[in-house]
């Protein structure tokens, strides 16, 4: 311990494996004052800015915002709040391009200035010593100060360590190439950061302050150690310049000679290092309660005519600097975010400057050659002497080619800290760094599949585990339902025997209406039956009729009928005497037809439509009694009834209007050749018509139903002339309401939205769509199957 | 007489080690397959079905039996090698009628139109559906293996794979977007 200070008090160092002497170009910036800029006309700032979790919105679009209002808020111990860095408007909130290689969206706030930079209250302190350490934290934490040198580690979280802290170390190496915005803060405002490193020490209480700086800025060690000299426990280290010396684990060993284990944080060894730049920002916090809402960033490239450093307010876009830099862009100009080792090629100029923006790079287009072809590892072993982190770059290019993941991780590639030195020493022109990046990126993604499967897993099995515990319990609690039931009926007790007399009375009456209704069908077959057979020739009549209707539909209703019709009866007229004379085996095979139609009659008429059935025996019974010389009415009415049960099948599709039109005609023409009686048939038939038609109206209402009998049996009192027309008439009319009925419900239908919400009409649509599509989808398979 | 000194030694020998290996195999006796449970543990855990199993588990223990190595659709061509090395058997190709698009999704639930029927719900092998009868459901996503199998059974087809989403973390760096940094 004590060897160590001696060390460091006599400027010998340790020093780092590798490394590198790249052209360092701060030559660009480095004399250059701190310029600060007009502010730009949009602000944007995106909601992460750190390592770690975005904060809550706290405003919305159209609020006003004074600088230094916190625009986030999060419980989250990695979270840290974002402020406005002007006052003005909240424009939009919406997704835009981020700082970042991917060119990812993420969700940005838009401000626009409104040129007043009104600030909000603030709190100066005068004395920060006699603050608590946690008043220190909440105010640097609340402040949004996350570390300014690259990863963006919220600083609080680094800060309120437990470990026993052996050295704080202050990293102002500094060590990439064209940065020099730590310099100028240093060279500016060494007193201030000396004001935030005191903070720490405060709070971290180490036993050094160890402050790294290379040798290559003299003048900001200058400014430095006078800001320091009063100040025994802080000691200016110079550091001879080498990259990456400004790593953190490099610097560590630098100064203290120790290694930080692989996969380990410096806090483990009593070590914390903070930025140059997060110092000042923690001063500005604390003494001058001034948010993280800018922070210096070098503008740099022999592509600016004026490169310099400059205040950029947080959400700055890159254009807006580039522009005030005096951009003259070539063919093909690239913005690089970072130093040219470490850094990365912005997507696009309209990326806002966040809290680890140190550099924006525009070189010109000799400066940094833009493509360089890759060609084979020629095995040199260059990168392996200068890796700092002692790993061994080419087997890693080989097993990251090869997708090895294991043997990536074998060979500690995590360990790797990006700094470019391989590839910049490559003789074959290796992205080597880049090859890292996507192999660490797949491990990630690797170990992050791992984790979900193994939840996957943990989440199936217990789904499994839970399916059968249930089923169990059902079983058991139905098996000890029915325990608990014969136990009780065994019982003995009045009420157990009570109880079993019921279930067996109800069991006697579940069989008792079972016979019943297997007897009711039974019956009605028979009663049909029997009716029918009664007379041999209407069961005949019948069955030719049947035969007709087949003719029909063969014909296609057109007016042919009529004539088909007339040659019909002729020949049933014709067939007669045979008829008269036929045998019981034509009758019986006849009754047998007719038989079946009935129990089909009855099959499709399964509930309510006894009526039918009931009207049609009647009619039977009608032609049952009438004279023989009516036989060719009655086959009439017979062919009239299959057309009304042909016509009634139709309906159902209602499509068949002009069908149907035929056919009266068709049924009109019979009648018309008959007489009186036959066209009291026809009434009846039009009765059954009527009937049927209302049943399949089923949703309408019984009063059109009655109506509609109405009407026809006032036409069976009427004259024999008048009743075709009636007839006609009353089936038109009956069709028509029918019709109107349909529009009604439509236009109900469209006419609901009036009345009620259209929200509930939307529903329904929705779900009329979703039963449309569930129905699709259950033919779909049936299709399938 | 040596001859019958050494088979009686050695016999007494013998009966010591079939002793003490018999002692062992109960002792020391493990509960299930272990190959089965390796297997397992190289499956993506999807509970897809897609091999045509009930599951990981299952498909894992028929491999251990001999069942083909192949038919893990969503584990790719990478499960397949990882099998193949612990089984000591060649790498295959993924089998056709098994092969699918392997880029990761998760159901996504289109929320008014579902009629809350619960169907998906039964479906998903992790739990990762939550509602109730004739209210929405919703997919937690986190949970979510995309193993399509609530897309089918839903009747109003309002379930739909979609892409995951990249963010910042999942980000993969694509080597020919960003040349190389190189200072002169």
């Amino acid at each position: 311990m004590e060897s160590i200070i001696n060390r460091i008090d006599k400027n010998q160092f340790w020093k780092f494996h590798g490394g590198i002497h790249p052209p360092e170009q701060k030559f660009i910036t480095e004399n250059k004052p701190i310029r600060t800029l007009p502010l730009p006309k949009e602000l944007i700032l995106p909601l992460q800015q750190h390592i770690g979790q975005a904060g809550d919105l706290l405003v919305s679009v159209g609020d006003t915002v004074l600088k230094g209002q916190p625009l986030t808020s999060s419980a989250h111990p990695m979270a840290v709040p974002i402020h406005a860095p002007t006052s003005g408007k909240i424009t939009a909130i919406k997704d835009s391009t981020i700082a970042h290689p991917s060119a990812l969206k993420e969700p940005c706030l838009f401000i626009e200035p409104d040129g007043n930079d009104t600030w909000v209250k603030r709190n100066i302190c005068n004395d920060y010593t006699k603050q608590s350490d946690s008043d220190l934290l909440q105010k640097i934490s609340d402040a949004g100060i996350s570390g300014m040198g690259g990863a963006g580690f919220p600083t609080y979280v680094k800060a309120n360590t437990s470990a026993k802290i052996e050295f704080l170390i202050i990293n102002a190496a500094e060590c990439e190439p064209y940065i020099t915005a730590d310099d100028l803060l240093m060279k500016e405002h060494s007193p201030t950061i000396v004001d935030g490193i005191n903070i720490l020490h405060q709070i971290i209480k180490p036993e050094n302050v160890l402050i790294g700086i290379e040798d290559n800025k003299p003048a900001a060690i200058k400014a430095l150690q006078n800001a320091t000299k009063n100040l025994d426990h802080i000691r200016v280290c110079i550091i001879p310049t080498k990259y990456p010396s400004g790593g953190e684990k490099q610097l560590i060993q630098i100064l203290t000679g120790k290694e930080i284990p692989s996969g380990a944080i410096p806090s483990s060894q009593g070590i914390v290092m903070q930025n140059t730049a997060t110092c000042f920002a923690i001063a500005d916090a604390v003494i001058n309660d001034i948010p993280l809402i800018r922070r210096v960033t070098t503008v740099t490239g022999l592509g600016l005519n004026k490169p310099q450093n400059v205040w950029a307010l947080l959400g700055t876009p890159v254009n807006f600097l580039l522009e005030q830099c005096e951009l003259h862009p070539h063919d093909k100009q690239r913005i690089i975010m970072g130093g040219p080792m470490m850094g990365f090629t912005l997507p696009s100029g309209n990326v806002p400057v966040v809290k680890i923006t140190n550099c924006v790079l525009a070189p010109s287009a000799k400066e940094i050659s833009d493509e360089s072809t890759e060609v084979e590892c020629i095995r040199c072993g260059q990168c392996a002497d200068v890796c700092p982190a002692q790993l061994l770059p080419q087997e890693l290019q080989w097993s990251a080619k090869a997708k090895d993941h294991q043997q990536l991780e074998t060979l500690n590639l995590f360990d790797c800290i990006e700094c470019g030195a391989c590839a910049y020493v490559c003789p074959s022109h290796i992205p080597l760094v880049h090859y890292y990046r996507i192999g660490k990126a797949e491990i990630r993604e690797h170990k992050q599949q791992e984790i979900k499967a193994d939840k996957a897993k943990i989440r199936f099995e217990a789904r499994k585990l839970r399916l059968e515990r249930d089923k169990k319990a059902r079983e058991e609690k139905q098996r000890k339902a029915a325990e608990a039931r014969k136990a009780k009926m065994n019982s003995g007790t009045v009420e157990a025997n009570n109880e079993m007399s019921a279930v067996a009375a109800a069991l006697a009456r579940v069989k008792a209406k079972k016979a019943q209704t297997s007897d009711t069908t039974s019956q009605d077959s028979t009663t049909e039956a029997a009716a029918k057979p009664k007379n041999p020739q209407i069961a005949a009549a019948i069955a030719r009729a049947k035969a007709k209707k087949l003719a029909n539909q063969v014909t296609d209703n057109s007016d042919i009928t009529a004539e088909v019709d007339k040659t019909v009866e002729a020949k049933v007229e014709n067939e007669t005497p045979t008829e008269n004379t036929a045998d019981d085996k034509k009758s019986k095979v006849a009754a047998a037809i007719a038989k079946a139609k009935a129990k089909k009659l009855a099959k499709e008429q399964a509930d309510e439509k006894t009526d039918v059935q009931n009207e049609i025996t009647e009619e039977t019974a009608v032609n049952d009694v009438s004279e023989a010389d009516s036989k060719k009415a009655k086959i009439a009415a017979t062919i009239a009834k299959a057309k009304a049960k042909k016509l009634a099948k139709e309906q159902v599709d209602e499509k068949t209007d002009d069908q149907n039109e035929i056919k009266e005609e068709t049924t009109v023409n019979d009648v018309s050749e008959a007489d009186s009686k036959k066209a009291k048939i026809a009434a009846t038939i039009a009765k059954a018509k009527a009937k049927k038609l209302a049943k399949e109206q089923v949703d309408e209402k019984t009063d059109d139903q009655n109506e509609i009998i109405e009407e026809t049996s006032v036409n069976d009192v009427s004259e024999a002339d008048s009743k075709k027309a009636k007839i006609a008439a009353t089936i038109a009319k009956a069709k028509a309401k029918k019709l109107a009925k349909e529009q009604e419900a439509e236009k109900s239908d469209n006419s609901q939205p009036d009345v009620e919400d259209t929200k509930a009409a939307e529903k329904k649509k929705r779900i009329a769509e979703a039963v449309a599509k569930a129905k699709a989808k259950k033919q779909q398979r049936l299709e399938l199957n | 007489m040596s001859i019958i000194i050494a088979i009686i030694v050695i016999g007494i020998i013998a009966l010591l080690f079939g002793a003490l290996l018999g002692y062992a195999s109960i002792r020391f006796k493990v509960e299930g397959d272990p190959l089965a449970q390796q297997i397992d543990d190289l499956l993506p855990q999807t509970q897809c079905g897609q091999c045509g199993y009930p599951g990981c588990k299952p498909y894992a223990e028929a491999v251990a039996n001999g069942e083909a190595i192949n038919k893990c659709a969503p584990g790719g061509e990478e499960t397949i090698k990882k099998m193949a090395e612990l089984l000591g058997v060649e790498v295959q190709p993924l089998d056709e009628n098994h092969a699918a698009d392997n880029t990761p999704k998760v159901a996504f639930i289109i929320e008014e139109d579902c009629i809350g029927c619960t169907k998906c719900i039964q479906a998903c092998p992790v739990d990762a559906i939550i509602g109730t009868t004739k209210q929405m459901h919703t997919v937690i996503i986190d949970e979510c293996t995309g193993c399509d199998l609530c897309v089918a059974p839903c009747p109003v087809d309002c379930i739909e794979m979609r892409p995951i989403e990249t963010t910042k973390q999942s980000w993969q760096w694509d080597l020919n977007s960003i040349p190389v940094t190189q200072v002169d």
